[in-house]
């Protein structure tokens, strides 16, 4: 059995541009205050948690294939690139560096300018944008910057799909198609996606950002912490509701102990909160619930679940953390982080 | 659990495909595509799915959807939630799951790639967004079923998959990458069967896109010929079974081919060109070809990515080159976007079902519009409808932002 090792992280979240941000941000608890996202032509605005400008404005951004991109690659390649900062240049980590993103909701920003621009004239319509609505765009531009990049694959699917982004990264370790792996969430705000939250959860309030795991197969490269578990994936199906999907994801995790923490999706709504809240009602330790926080940050919240769970362990203020992710529309998955790897390299 | 992973087998189990469905402009079915890959007859015709009345091009392969959809277990009103893309997605893996003779269902993982999803549904959501007054009316319903992942668990739930749904977006290496995914999956143990494949309706929003780049053909889609000019859209669906070879032999299914190799990369280049030798594709071609423990002298025919854009051809005529050699001067290569244009996330998982074609029916899928052959291509390309022995064909898929993926089938017999 590999053991596999969490040699980086990164998050952007509406906390800042830094797991550091996102660390504070957590530990004080308080949820970030509510923007306005105007909806336009209505009087009634959306609500969001915004991820605030850089400041300064990071060096990365000018690279060529980054100059005309939209924020959610901003956001990708920022917490991709903090997630590999431990990397030693030229080593074999960073020579053949696997990379994968996740999205639910991908590249809505440029989506939006360019079919508007398609409506009110195709003729017009810029070439610039249309490459930039694809679900593959941000990969492409983060394998990029990287450099010495041999895979990457985009996933799609609801925010419990992380998991299965980062088992496939698992995979191309233990394959050795690759010598580290950075696994990426990430979600742009618009106010046409706050709308169609709205649309199926009026309470939720929207947020964006990205978070990136790095895991490696070699302990020397660990932060302090490995990935202990990825549970089964639990679909929801004609016979099997979320409740029950989420039931099973954590019969497959362990009981509460004193020094361990739950990273849950638990969000400001109980309806939706129903089937998660159930699963996890024995849990008796520590938990933090980083959506009522941050906001719905769709795939760039579950990365920042596991991002936070392992922050946690690699810190050395808890022993294990599990992360539950309950899916909005497709599956439950679990994972558990515990302290293991080399921490004094 | 997903991880710990499984213990692998010492031996990678060989892999078979027992089932496949494929819907095109061409037809619903293998039979209707067979005949119409096999001669080479073309697809395209005015878009009536939405107005182009102001584009550059106008033309494209659209399917015609049945007015019945075969039983399946979804109920009158999930039935009504299919847009045009599950539509296509449900006959595909409906017919692949009947051909493979439909047995238990139970935790079948569901692989698919797709780039676009719902986008229709994403597109009548934002039309009603922009409008004032404000109204509710289907927004929910639009919201849920533009996502993907949602509609592979429409068709998950139509025919009684109970397996983990999978969705890649490597834009039009999507299909390509579904399907090696769950080879990987089969190989490594994670499964004994799996259903995998691509699709993708025709959406406003794409046909725009590629109009914009001024990548569509104003004339004929011609791949590999000096004179082309850009590609053709289509859409459609192709979705295979695959399965262990034990465990399709202990159930006694019909094989139709065997898929021995699959290799990835990724194309650092540019988010839209190739770069201009084709590296990254030589690499995938290498990769799959390794996997398959075949060299480019076993491949009997090369069923390329081919859009018919200027720089995708040529980047691709280069590789080819380059990965076969000596053998690129008699090695058969079409591309059969000739016929039903580019389906996106749809192609490469149509074109693994052209390659089963091929295999099972010992023919060559012509490219009757190629005329002159661009400087790069140093290879014949399949001119006419062509008998022949295959036994071993390759098949390349180059998306969007690089992701190349190249799969290689072996004939069974």
């Amino acid at each position: 059995m590999s053991r596999v090792f969490v040699c980086g992280l990164g998050a952007v979240s509406p906390a800042g541009w830094t797991v550091a941000a996102f660390r504070d941000v957590l530990i004080r608890g308080e949820p970030l205050p509510v923007q306005s996202l105007a909806r336009p032509g209505w009087e009634k605005s959306l609500r969001a948690r915004l991820v605030p400008e850089p400041s300064p404005r990071p060096a990365f951004l000018t690279h060529p294939r980054l100059r005309r991109t939209s924020p959610i690659t901003h956001y990708a390649a920022a917490a991709a690139l903090e997630a590999v900062a431990r990397l030693k240049p030229n080593s074999d980590a960073s020579r053949r560096l696997g990379v994968i993103v996740c999205l639910q909701s991908g590249c809505v920003q440029y989506s939006y300018r360019f079919f508007d621009e398609v409506l009110k004239n195709p003729a017009t319509a810029s070439p610039l944008l249309f490459p930039e609505t694809v679900f593959a765009a941000p990969t492409s531009h983060v394998a990029a910057l990287l450099g010495n990049t041999p895979l990457a694959h985009t996933f799609t699917g609801d925010p419990a799909s992380f998991l299965q982004g980062l088992t496939l990264g698992v995979q191309w370790l233990e394959r050795n198609r690759v010598e580290a792996c950075v696994v990426i969430g990430a979600e742009e705000t618009h106010w046409l996606l706050a709308d169609a939250l709205w649309h199926l959860e009026h309470s939720a309030v929207i947020s964006g950002g990205a978070g990136a795991v790095c895991l490696s197969l070699d302990p020397a490269l660990s932060r302090g912490v490995e990935l202990a578990a990825v549970t089964d994936v639990h679909p929801y199906t004609a016979h099997r509701s979320r409740q029950h999907a989420a039931r099973a994801m954590r019969g497959q995790l362990p009981a509460a102990a004193a020094d361990e923490l739950l990273c849950d999706g638990l969000s400001g709504s109980p309806r939706a909160n129903a089937p998660e809240h159930s699963a996890w009602h024995d849990w008796t330790g520590a938990r933090l619930s980083l959506k009522q926080i941050l906001g719905e940050g769709l795939m760039a919240a579950a990365a920042w679940q596991c991002v936070a769970a392992a922050d946690a362990v690699a810190g050395g203020r808890l022993a294990a953390a599990n992360v539950s992710l309950v899916g909005v529309n497709q599956h439950a998955i679990g994972a558990r982080f515990v302290r293991g790897g080399d921490i004094s390299s | 659990m997903l991880f710990p992973s499984p213990a692998s087998p010492a031996i990678p189990p060989r892999v078979v495909i027992t089932g496949a469905g494929i819907v095109t402009a061409l037809g619903l079915g293998w039979q209707q595509n067979a005949e119409g890959f096999r001669t080479g007859r073309t697809a395209f015709r005015p878009v009536t799915q939405f107005d182009v009345s102001r584009q550059r091009v106008r033309v494209a392969a659209e399917v015609d959807l049945p007015s019945m959809l075969p039983p399946t277990l979804l109920t009158p009103r999930q039935v009504a939630r299919l847009d045009r893309a599950s539509t296509m997605l449900l006959l595909a893996t409906h017919e692949a799951w009947q051909q493979a003779g439909g047995e238990h269902a139970d935790n079948i993982p569901l692989v698919l790639g797709t780039t676009a999803g719902g986008m229709a549904l994403g597109e009548a959501y934002f039309k009603q967004a922009v409008q004032t007054p404000f109204r509710r009316r289907q927004q929910p319903s639009r919201a849920l079923y533009y996502q993907s992942q949602v509609q592979g668990r429409l068709v998950a739930d139509a025919i009684g998959f109970s397996g983990p749904v999978t969705v890649l977006s490597d834009a039009c290496a999507s299909g390509a990458s579904a399907i090696g995914h769950a080879w990987e999956l089969l190989r490594a143990g994670h499964a004994e069967c799996a259903v995998a494949g691509g699709y993708d309706a025709l959406s406003q929003l794409v046909f725009s896109g590629f109009d914009a780049l001024q990548a569509l053909s104003p004339t004929v889609c011609r791949p590999f010929d000096s004179r082309r000019d850009g590609l053709s859209l289509g859409e459609g669906a192709a979705v295979l079974k695959l399965e262990t070879l034990d465990h399709a032999r202990q159930r006694g299914a019909v094989i139709l081919a065997e898929l021995i190799g699959y290799g990835a990369t990724i194309d650092l280049h540019h988010l839209t060109q190739p770069q201009p030798q084709g590296n990254a594709a030589v690499a995938s071609m290498k990769l799959a070809c390794a996997s398959a423990r075949v060299t480019p002298v076993d491949i009997d025919y090369l069923n390329a990515h081919g859009t018919g854009t200027s720089l995708n051809d040529s980047a691709e005529a280069l590789a080819i080159q380059g990965w076969a050699g000596e053998r690129a001067a008699s090695l058969p290569v079409s591309s059969t976007k000739a016929g039903v244009g580019h389906l996106l996330g749809g192609s490469g998982a149509v074109e693994a079902v052209v390659c089963l074609m091929a295999l099972r029916e010992q023919w060559l899928p012509p490219e009757l519009a190629f005329e002159t052959p661009d400087p790069a291509c140093t290879f014949p390309i399949v001119r006419e409808p062509t008998d022949a022995k295959v036994e071993v064909v390759l098949s390349n898929s180059f998306g969007f932002g690089g992701v190349n993926a190249t799969l290689v089938f072996r004939r069974w017999a």
